[in-house]
Parts: structure tokens; C-alpha cells; sequence
């Protein structure tokens, strides 16, 4: 995957290598997205493109911007400058011209959750201008592709938080749209419920599905996108692939100390960022060791409960971005 | 067409479960208005059975598309709902009206009811009572733009209900009661409040005499207010999405 890679000043403590535009066709193009909230800015000059088949992120925190974002993405929210082009087409704050390209998949959908999930996939995808019997043999498809045959006379409303979701997330993957804009579809899936979800992104991007996942899972940002921007306060800090966001930090390592009891007075205290008894470092690889070494050879390592040592994660990159840690989920 | 009709299979099956109440109260409250005013009105004239029968008959409609629909748009846009018809290539009167439908779609019997049993009681002659054909449903668009509107603008969903709750006392307080004995500024009210020209177009398929071109001129106004109330609550749909 080799984007146009260039190199932008960031606003915080360097500057990375970052590929804002995509290796393949644009299918989205969103240029100098900018929103005001009274005094506070919501998106800041967001510019980006997505390549038609490409499975692109947006990580961040809690608030960092995203669903805004992504609304405005869709259409319904027109922003204060910029514009938002979808295979080509301007669809800048029209929802309607929006929707003849893509499926949304909001965090929730109440709209839904009153209809079995059979009828709730199947309107759906009549609505997306499939015939009655079309909607409903693709519905039994993907009831089948998610697990959810057994729960198709089912409401929403009476399914576990998990099943609820994957039945949403039918409902936007049914008539197949060129573009999916899924915001934190995995959110509150169990393990196996989310690797189906995956597997099923991975499908459609084989068939040149291009698919805007919204996450602030490390984890689900390594294993399934081709490229991700990171998100922080409104602004894009970081835009590129997994493995080369990683790469800015390879160097270093992660150390994670918990601690027994309350935490002693020790020199790494003041570079670690402390979360309770937790205390969580990032390290070039030999300091580490020695760290390590030293804590693990004397009378401190019965103050310690566990220890490990871990190679970086996007979520390091975030932090040597300047974002705030613990803001992004690790599971 | 399709999106319409799934649009609206979709709130039939939503709406099912709360048939029973539904039906039970849109029809019981205009018959009992209908029985009550049995034995306050003049029952000689037959302008006033008219109207209280067209009224109470309208009025089933109202309970659903102003005080139902303002209440269930109210509660799409508080839930954040709006956004999932927002993406889909459905227009927002087509949300609107496929809702008013569904919920209009449990209330016919209540309507037809009402109408039949209110000639019943007040003698009024039952040959023309095929209208309700065309008043029910223009009255519906209409009342049901109005509703959809009032919960897609209100700022809170309690607030929603109020107005629509005071909508529907409205199309009772200048529907029910004959023109004729409204103070004049509620005349004036009268004149502008949509559902008027639905009971007036059913209020002429209860007399002895035929005028085919009274009954044209209602519904063309009917017609009117159905598409100029429908096209503000698209305009209500897209501020609210966009709110």
C-alpha cells in the first residue's frame, strides 16, 4: 500500500511522513472540513482522500471529532467550510445526494429498534431500491453471513446490546452501496462477533467496497485497515498506513508496571503516565531493558504485581502525537 | 414507490403493537364526544349534525396525525433517529407520510365507525358516505404534516407533545363545533386551521341535497393544505437532522 506520501509539520511534537492521499481512485474526497461550535472547534481544516476499495480508519478519543465528521461525510451536517466529494460528485450538505452512494451505520439506530431484524434488514435494503424478493433473499444472506438467522423474527429491542448491533450493521451492509461509512460498528461485540465483522469488511473491500471505519480500538485499527487518520481535538495529527504510523515509534518500546500497593517513589515516576496503580512508559529499547533490569533485581519487584514489555501500538503513535493517553481502548 | 411502501410496512409493524390502544382510544373519544353533544346541540339542524358528526369523525384522524405523529417525531429527533431515514434516498414527506399511514391504517375503522354511527344518531342520510374515501386521507396528509412538523421543531420531545396535544384540542374545540356559533376572531382561526376543509367536505356528504362543485372546492383546498403542510414538514425534517 504506497500512498503519495508527503510530509506536513504537525502541530505538536514533530513531524511524520503522512499519505493523505489514497494509492487507488478517490472515492471520497474531503477538503479543509472546518466546524465551529460557539467559540469551539469541532473539525479543523480536515483534508483527506479514500481510494476506491480501501479500508479506511478514523481513530480517536471520546469527542476528538469523528462523528461530526463522519455526519458531515454523509451529508447531514453541512459544514462551516469545505466541501465532500463522493465519486465525484460535490454532496457538501445533501444528505439525499449522499445516500445514491453510500450506507451510514450511526453509533446507534433507535430508527430500528422497534422492527424484527428480518423486516428491519429487509426495509432497508427496499428503501436502497431492491424489489421485495431481492431485499429479502440478500436480508437471508446476511442474517446467515452474521449469525443472525436464528434471530431474524426477533425486535431489535429485545436483543442483547451485541446482536442489536450486528443487526444494525446488516441493515447498512444490505443492497450493497458502493461506500460504507460504519461509525463504531464493533462497539460492545464480544471477540468472536467482531472477527465476523471484520471477515465481513474484508469481503466487501475484495469487491471494491470502500468502507470509512470509525474506531477508537487499537486493536480493530491494526487488524483491518489499510490506512487511518488519527484524530485529536478536531484537527488530522497523523494520516497513513498502520505499519508505517508504527513505524515512527519503532524504536521504543512499551513498559507497563502495576503495582501491588500504593506506588513507591521511584526515578521512572516521573516519566511515566500514571493511571492509578498502573503506570505505563514509553522507552527506547535498551532503557527499557535496563529499567527492567533494575526493577526486577531488587527489593521493588515484590512491590510489583506484573510487568510487561510490548512493542508500540497506535495508541503510542497517538501519544507521541501529543494525544492524551488512555483516551483510545485497547481491546 | 418501493421506498414508500417499505417505509410504511416498516411503521405498520412498529405501530402493531400499540393497535389495540390505539383503536380503542382514537374511536371510544370521537363517539363519546359524538354522544355527548347529542344532548347539548341543536339536533334540529341539520348544518349542526352535520357538522359535529364531520368533526368527530375528522377528529379520529387528528388524535393520530397531530398528537401521535407529533409525539413520534418528537421522540426520532431526540433519539437521534433521523439521521438513519436522513441517509437513506427517501424523501423526507415520504418518511412523514408513510408514518402518518401506518398509524392511519388503525384508525380507519375508528373513522368509519364514528362517520356511521354519528349519521345513525343524528339521522343524517348515508349515500354519499363514500367520501370518507377522499376526506380521510387528504385530512390525514395534512393534519399529519402539521403533527410531523410540530415534533420536528420542537425543541424537546415533552414540548412536542403539548403542541401536539393543543393541535388536536384545536381541530375538536373549530372542528366540532358548527361555524355558525364560533366568536368571530375563532372564525377567522377556523379558516386557516387545515383540518376545516375536511369537515366541511364530509359535513356535505351528509346532506339531502348534492353540490358537487362545494365538494370540489373543499377538497381542492384539502388537496392544497395536504401538499403545502407535507412540504413543511420536509423543510421541519432537514432543519432537525441538521439541528
Amino acid at each position: 500500500m504506497g500512498g503519495k506520501a508527503t510530509t506536513v509539520a504537525l502541530p505538536y511534537r514533530g513531524r511524520v511522513t503522512t499519505a493523505l492521499a489514497p494509492p487507488r481512485a478517490t472515492a471520497v474526497a474531503l477538503t479543509g472540513l472546518t466546524t465551529h461550535r460557539g467559540d469551539v472547534c469541532v473539525t479543523d481544516a480536515v483534508t483527506f482522500e479514500i481510494g476506491t476499495g480501501e479500508v479506511f480508519g478514523l481513530l480517536g478519543p471520546n469527542g476528538a471529532g469523528k462523528t461530526t465528521l463522519v455526519r458531515q461525510l454523509v451529508g447531514v451536517l453541512r459544514p462551516d467550510e469545505g466541501s465532500v466529494t463522493l465519486l465525484g460528485r460535490d454532496v457538501t450538505g445533501n444528505s439525499r445526494a449522499a445516500s445514491e452512494h453510500l450506507a451510514y451505520l450511526a453509533q446507534t439506530e433507535p430508527a430500528l429498534h422497534e422492527l424484527p431484524v428480518g423486516l428491519a434488514v429487509e426495509s432497508v435494503g427496499r428503501c436502497r431500491g431492491l424489489s421485495k424478493a431481492t431485499a429479502g433473499a440478500a436480508t437471508t444472506a446476511l442474517l446467515d453471513e452474521l449469525g443472525l438467522t436464528e434471530l431474524r423474527s426477533r425486535p431489535l429491542c429485545r436483543l442483547s446490546g451485541g446482536e442489536r448491533r450486528l443487526a444494525e450493521l446488516a441493515a447498512a451492509l444490505v443492497a450493497d452501496r458502493p461506500l460504507l461509512v460504519l461509525d463504531e460498528p464493533t462497539a460492545g461485540l464480544d471477540v468472536t462477533a467482531r472477527r465476523r465483522v471484520w471477515d465481513a469488511l474484508r469481503t466487501r473491500r475484495d469487491r471494491g467496497v470502500t468502507v470509512l471505519l470509525v474506531t477508537h480500538n487499537v486493536l480493530e485499527a491494526e487488524q483491518v485497515l489499510d490506512r487511518v487518520a488519527v484524530l485529536d481535538r478536531g484537527r488530522v495529527i497523523a494520516c497513513d498506513t498502520p505499519g508505517r504510523l508504527k513505524a515512527l515509534v519503532s524504536d521504543d518500546v512499551r513498559l507497563e508496571l502495576v503495582w501491588r500497593a500504593e506506588p513507591p517513589d521511584h526515578p521512572l515516576r516521573s516519566r511515566a503516565l500514571v493511571d492509578g496503580r498502573r503506570w505505563s512508559l514509553r522507552l527506547p529499547a535498551a532503557e527499557a531493558r535496563d529499567a527492567l533490569a533494575d526493577l526486577t533485581s531488587g527489593a521493588t519487584l515484590a512491590l510489583l504485581d506484573d510487568f510487561t514489555l510490548a512493542t508500540p501500538t497506535l495508541e503510542d503513535v497517538y501519544v507521541a502525537l501529543g494525544g492524551r493517553d488512555n483516551d483510545l481502548e485497547r481491546g | 414507490m418501493n421506498g414508500f411502501a417499505a417505509l410504511y410496512g416498516g411503521q405498520v409493524s412498529r405501530a402493531r403493537a400499540a393497535r389495540v390502544p390505539l383503536l380503542f382510544v382514537a374511536t371510544l373519544q370521537s363517539l363519546g364526544i359524538l354522544l355527548l353533544l347529542r344532548g347539548v346541540v341543536d339536533t334540529t339542524s341539520d348544518t349542526t349534525a352535520q357538522q359535529v358528526v364531520a368533526g368527530s369523525t375528522v377528529l379520529v384522524v387528528a388524535f393520530v396525525a397531530l398528537n401521535l405523529l407529533a409525539q413520534r417525531f418528537g421522540a426520532l429527533r431526540a433519539s437521534g433517529a433521523l439521521d438513519h431515514y436522513a441517509t437513506l434516498p427517501v424523501s423526507g414527506a415520504a418518511v412523514v407520510l408513510a408514518t402518518a399511514a401506518a398509524y392511519a391504517t388503525f384508525t380507519v375503522p375508528g373513522a368509519v365507525l364514528t362517520a356511521v354511527v354519528g349519521a345513525l344518531v343524528y339521522g343524517l342520510p348515508l349515500g354519499h358516505l363514500w367520501l370518507l374515501v377522499l376526506v380521510l386521507p387528504l385530512a390525514g396528509a395534512g393534519l399529519a404534516g402539521l403533527g410531523a412538523s410540530l415534533g420536528l421543531l420542537a425543541p424537546r420531545p415533552e414540548l412536542a407533545t403539548v403542541l401536539g396535544q393543543l393541535g388536536m384540542s384545536g381541530v375538536l374545540f373549530i372542528g366540532i363545533i358548527p361555524a355558525a356559533r364560533l366568536p368571530e376572531v375563532l372564525r377567522a382561526v377556523r379558516a386557516v386551521v387545515p383540518s376545516t376543509y375536511a369537515v366541511d367536505a364530509l359535513a356535505l356528504s351528509f346532506r339531502t341535497r348534492w353540490d358537487t362543485g362545494l365538494v370540489i372546492r373543499d377538497l381542492g383546498v384539502c388537496v392544497a393544505v395536504a401538499v403545502a403542510a407535507l412540504a413543511v414538514a420536509s423543510v421541519a425534517f432537514r432543519r432537525a437532522v441538521r439541528a
